[in-house]
């Protein structure tokens, strides 16, 4: 083989390979990716059934339970006009609050339980995850009774 | 009056960055030998003034003066002097005069250390960097002035986020800064070459020693970063595959690369123009961090319309930046030519492997941080891309590169020898294969994943040592095993440590990965549960005061096998003044193990949810990352970088065609 014959078939072999990892990671990233949903998309049944999404909004006032092993928990994200309920093994994050912006990520149950794998609650104390405030908002242009103060107590300040 | 002289000195600065950049730039393209001697006086100057403008703030934040804004936003009377000090890095404001003062830390270094470089390219070098300071100090003084006043000044502060009163976030930020501007230097030494269209092994063998140092300072960074998460966030997570990890990661993935691909670049002449490119992107990448990080579009890109000033002015910074100098990489590069020629199987090829991989890992990592925000910003929808994207994608990007590293060393330049390759590794293959297959059963279970991992570690490690027996035993010379081990090259030894450090930190996250274990438990005082072989005791938890926080601090006792091993004390912390809680884990580190335990919430009078994990081997991750950036340092601390003879420096440099 020619030098330049050589290094001809050598950049289209780096080609080659570039274009397998290309497909791959692409690939790999098509499957992984991660929707997020409001509570009102959830009980519209816009929600993948048997597959991992996130689902964001407000934790209800009032409706934190623990079961009695005492490390599940119950609770119900609101985007004050739909509500799901959620179920949670594990440590919840510093920052969990009733009437605070959470995140969960997990699968939804055939009794429309969203059993989660995670719980995401930034921190900050002002702070309100922004895929909640967006859920909320979208709720709230649907639905013009909707409670503002909810949202500006939490998500007003700063 | 210390806050206006700290403005002052920022403002001077940047007249004499500007001078700097005009001076070493026209001067260089002049030949003006006047204008260029100016460039170096000019460099330190700027230096004495950002440290200047930086002491002023350090001093307004140890005496306590909330009539200035950025520090009454970050600090607070009660906190402790050494976190006041951190603070000044612990908000946007400080932490981009941080990356300003890390930048004329460099510049002023290029200055001393490169006395040996011909005139113009260190003219133009400094002008380059010059130029990159302008961008920031522009940046400080119109968008975000750490030194100015609020009225009436509040009486106390707000605190410095409690997340970050931590040793390890007092260290982090300037180790991190210190990796991520001092790819600045490579990029300078390539853009200045581009510019005098003179890319040669003397330019290679120039920038090796600033681009290895500044890996070596990103590789501390990100595992000061790591280690942060690990025990501060109080989840015993190590690695989330977050934006702002992520952002770190990238420039270290390319400069990984162009650490590898400068080594060829001097050594053989080939993959000049690569070499550059990666420079370029590497800068880019630290950039680009640097605007995640500070522009606020990961915590929203709303966020970003909200206060735009400072992201528009970041963004147009980079296009600047970024798009001048790859304008600059098409007009020049295709005159660079290309080097010598290269088999299929030698060290060339491998190397050029290793780079594509890397590329490659970089670039998947870019997908998986920037499509999520650029579907979000132009409304298509809301994604997040996890943790499974990028171990799917990392596991098989990874294992190739990781086993021709053990090969590469062993390659000849130009041209290998398969057969002669595998005669001289097979002991070390021999290893990998037994500890994969032995190894995982001694340790509990056998998985395929684990038996990869031990498999490219050990055959690293044990590729690593046999290059260091093969140097005791070259026939060809009569010199004592030890005057061979002598007069190898510390630019070797730093190699065979760092990738050692690699074999380390594979070994760690393997096992960390297969063998971890956790547990979240409900717990009254005297209850006991088990993980990994160890018995924890929960002996209540009592009410504690801090200097600036309230916390409830549980006692935990830990025995194996009957025997006390500790008592560990881990708290649930409310920091005051922003009242904000916080889980404050207590580890017990080993060498072996860690045992991690954090106090959840309390749920009765007396129990508490409390979650105990066994982590093995997970120290060795940040002892591997310890080894590679020592072998950086030690690769760059080679004497063939320190004591280049000046003269023959410029005869090489004067000599090589002006391709």
């Amino acid at each position: 083989m020619k030098p330049r014959h050589k290094r001809i078939a050598m950049i289209a072999g780096g080609l080659a390979a570039l274009g397998v990892a290309a497909a791959f990671v692409l690939a790999a990233f098509r499957e992984n990716l991660v929707f997020f949903f409001t509570p009102s998309q959830v009980a519209a049944n816009e929600v993948p059934r048997g597959q991992a999404f996130r689902v964001g909004g407000l934790v209800l006032p009032g409706s934190v339970k623990r079961q009695p092993d005492g490390v599940t928990v119950e609770f119900v994200v609101t985007d004050t006009a739909k509500n799901v309920t959620v179920v949670y093994r594990g440590l919840l994050p510093d920052l969990f609050r009733e009437g605070k912006g959470v995140v969960t990520q997990g699968k939804i149950g055939a009794d429309g339980v969203f059993q989660a794998s995670e719980v995401l609650a930034k921190h900050d104390e002002n702070y309100m995850p922004p895929a909640a405030a967006d859920a909320i908002k979208q709720a709230q242009s649907t639905n013009e009774k909707a409670t503002h103060t909810l949202i500006e107590g939490s998500a007003g300040r700063k | 009056m210390i806050p206006e002289i700290g403005q002052i000195a920022l403002a001077l600065a940047l007249c004499l960055a500007l001078s700097q950049a005009v001076l070493g730039l026209a001067g260089a393209a002049r030949g003006d030998s006047a204008w260029m001697g100016a460039v170096r006086p000019a460099a330190q100057g700027q230096f004495v003034f950002v440290a200047i403008a930086f002491g002023c703030l350090t001093y307004a934040f140890v005496a306590n003066d909330f009539t200035v804004t950025y520090v009454a936003s970050n600090s607070n009377s009660a906190l402790p002097l050494a976190y006041r000090v951190a603070g000044v890095w612990g908000g946007h404001e400080g932490s981009i005069l941080l990356w300003i003062l890390m930048l004329a830390v460099w510049t002023v270094g290029v200055t001393l250390f490169s006395r040996h470089l011909p005139d113009e390219m260190l003219s133009r070098v400094l002008g380059v960097m010059g130029l990159v300071s302008v961008g920031f100090l522009l940046f400080v003084l119109f968008t975000s002035n750490p030194f100015a006043r609020v009225f009436p000044s509040p009486a106390d502060g707000r605190d410095l986020n409690p997340l970050l009163q931590d040793p390890g976030m007092v260290l982090h930020p300037p180790m991190l800064y210190m990796g991520y501007v001092g790819f600045s230097v490579a990029f300078s030494f390539a853009v200045a070459a581009l510019l005098s269209g003179r890319l040669d092994a003397a330019w290679a063998r120039w920038s090796r020693p600033w681009t290895t140092t500044a890996w070596a300072f990103l590789t501390v960074g990100i595992a000061l970063g790591s280690g942060w998460a690990y025990y501060e966030l109080g989840w015993g997570g190590w690695w989330f595959w977050d934006p702002v990890e992520n952002a770190s990661f990238m420039p270290w993935l390319v400069g990984t690369g162009l650490i590898h691909s400068l080594a060829v670049t001097e050594k053989r002449g080939c993959f000049r123009s690569w070499t550059v490119l990666l420079a370029i992107v590497a800068f880019a990448l630290s950039l680009l961090g640097t605007f995640l990080v500070r522009s606020g579009v990961l915590t929203s890109v709303h966020a970003f319309a909200t206060d735009p000033a400072r992201g528009v002015f970041i963004l147009a910074l980079l296009v600047v930046v970024i798009g001048g100098s790859l304008l600059l990489y098409v007009w020049r590069a295709p005159r660079i030519g290309l080097g010598g020629s290269f088999d299929i199987v030698s060290r060339e090829s491998l190397l050029l492997v290793n780079n594509v991989m890397f590329a490659a890992a970089a670039g998947s990592v870019l997908l998986g941080t920037l499509y999520p925000l650029a579907l979000d910003a132009s409304g298509l929808g809301k994604i997040s891309v996890g943790p499974p994207y990028f171990e799917t994608v990392f596991v098989p990007l990874m294992a190739p590169a990781l086993f021709l590293m053990g090969v590469a060393p062993f390659a000849r330049w130009k041209k290998a020898s398969l057969p002669e390759l595998a005669s001289r590794l097979r002991w070390a293959l021999g290893a990998g294969l037994v500890a994969a297959l032995a190894l995982p059963f001694a340790l509990g279970r056998w998985s395929p994943l684990v038996a990869l991992g031990l498999l490219l570690a050990t055959w690293i490690a044990a590729s690593s040592v046999l290059q260091l027996y093969e140097k005791t035993r070259n026939a060809a010379s009569g010199a004592s095993a030890w005057a061979r081990l002598r007069n190898t090259p510390r630019a070797h030894y730093g190699m065979l440590l760092a990738h050692f450090g690699v074999a380390v930190f594979v070994t760690g996250v393997t096992l960390v990965k297969g063998y971890e274990s956790e547990k979240d438990v409900r717990m009254e005082p005297g209850d006991t549960t088990e993980i990994g072989g160890y018995t924890f005791r929960f002996d209540g938890a009592r009410d504690v005061r801090g200097p600036n926080y309230v916390a409830a601090r549980g006692t935990i006792k830990v025995t194996k096998n009957g025997q006390s091993v500790t008592t560990l004390y881990p708290e649930k912390r409310i920091y005051t003044v922003q009242n904000m809680p916080m889980t404050e884990a207590a580890i017990d580190p080993g060498f072996t193990r860690d045992l991690y335990v954090s106090l959840g919430e309390s749920v009765s009078n007396s129990a508490w949810v409390v979650r105990v994990q066994h982590k093995p081997f997970i120290d060795w991750i940040w002892g591997g990352c310890l080894l590679m950036a020592l072998g950086g340092a030690l690769a760059a601390s080679d004497r063939r970088y320190r004591f280049a003879l000046k003269k023959e420096r410029a005869e090489a440099y004067a000599s090589a065609p002006a391709a």
